[in-house]
């Protein structure tokens, strides 16, 4: 069996790189790849039209928007689907005190906790906020503002974390992330645009004009997927680790 | 440059992704733990995700985000000069240079965000089933799973 599967892999393996000569060499700047008529318009034209100096958030919510609507539908139905799989806990509305007296917590990693975390949101706030002009956005300051609350939930126990953030919480935020990128779509439509066709939305937002609409539109949507990615990592966290029954510590 | 350095050297982001996307395959179809398998997913996925980087990059070219000065976009500053060296004896064919060599593809980074995205999503489902199987079954390997199922069967 384990011979007959490694002649597989070493079949594929080789089929691939039988044809690794008729790649292009790394680092060309005129590879097919590169000198791509959409690649060049990217770069081209980008800060002309969207007034948004850092391209892969400009294409990834502008021009791509449809994609990344549906990629957060995606994370969002994860999540879903996480908790319908590992079940709801069934526990009593009285005993949602979390063990405060545990002997294994460590003051000192508390502590330091106490501190980090704050700093580590902060950031988070910066990297989803100022995504669009240098790198980040609200998948990259999603991920780590829910590790914040997982850091929370490693140091202390998993209770105490869902205090701050119950699984109800978690998932009303889901879909209130979904809901803001959506309606930022919908109101486009509304005013007589297609969906996710920000630079209607000039008519709405005050001191702006098309461009800034766009760039105004595009850290809406951020924060759309930032409150989604953030929510569902705690989730998953959540419920992956204690096995859907929401207790216990690391 | 010889033969051999043209295909290993200059292409060599083609061969780490191969060997690592084999490494994954066959975690994928030889590990009897279900955890391993998964791990062998990622790994799988990890390769992928190397080769379409690895496609974006250009010598010589900075990060795809345009340095608009210190008056923050209200004025759009001339872009820098694309990369006048096209680096000499690397096999490129020496077209002049483009105003958009000076920075990477934006494209590949964008659909591999999305990607990576996609990876967390499978993995999360993917552990959550496998966590049900193992309160199940209370194993995580395939064929005492397997022969759990055909004794509960007949």
């Amino acid at each position: 069996m384990k011979a007959l599967s490694l002649i597989v892999v070493l079949f594929t393996g080789s089929l691939l790189l039988s044809v690794v000569s008729l790649f292009p060499v790394w680092g060309n700047p005129h590879s097919p790849a590169n000198a791509n008529p959409i690649s060049q318009f990217y770069i081209n034209e980008t800060e002309e039209l969207t007034g948004v100096p850092n391209l892969v958030t400009a294409v990834l919510a502008d021009f791509r928007g449809f994609d990344t609507l549906f990629e957060t539908v995606v994370i969002f139905s994860a999540g879903l689907a996480v908790f319908s799989i590992l079940g709801r806990p069934k526990r009593k509305r009285g005993d949602e005190k979390p063990e405060e007296d545990d002997p294994s917590e460590n003051l000192i990693v508390i502590q330091t906790c106490r501190l980090v975390i704050p700093i580590m949101q902060l950031f988070a706030l910066y990297v989803i906020a100022h995504g669009h002009h240098s790198p980040g956005g609200g998948f990259q300051g999603g991920v780590i503002l829910g590790s914040s609350f997982i850091l929370w939930a490693i140091a202390r126990n998993l209770p105490t974390a869902l205090q701050r953030l119950s699984s109800r919480k978690t998932m009303i935020l889901a879909c209130a992330g979904v809901l803001i990128y959506a309606g930022i779509g919908v109101i486009c439509q509304a005013l007589g645009e297609n969906f996710l066709d920000y630079h209607i939305l000039h008519y709405l937002l005050p001191a702006t004009d098309a461009i800034m609409a766009r760039s105004h539109a595009m850290l809406g949507v951020e924060i759309g997927v930032a409150f989604t990615v953030s929510s569902i990592m705690f989730g998953l966290y959540a419920y992956l680790s204690s096995q859907g029954r929401e207790e216990g510590g690391l | 440059m010889d033969p051999l350095g043209d295909l290993i050297l200059a292409r060599f982001n083609y061969w780490i992704y191969v060997v690592l996307m084999m490494i994954g395959l066959y975690a994928m179809i030889t590990k009897n733990n279900l955890i391993k398998k998964l791990i062998g997913m990622s790994i799988f996925q990890t390769a992928i995700i190397l080769f379409f980087v690895s496609t974006g990059v250009k010598e010589g070219a900075t990060i795809p985000i345009i340095d608009h000065g210190e008056d923050h976009g209200s004025e759009l500053v001339e872009a820098p000069a694309a990369a006048e060296h096209v680096p000499e004896g690397r096999g490129f064919d020496h077209e002049e240079a483009l105003e958009s060599d000076a920075f990477a593809n934006p494209l590949p980074h964008v659909l591999m965000l999305t990607a990576i995205v996609v990876g967390v999503a499978t993995l999360g489902v993917g552990l959550s089933v496998v966590q049900k199987v193992f309160i199940r079954f209370q194993t995580l390997e395939e064929d005492q799973i397997l022969e759990n199922i055909r004794t509960s069967d007949g």
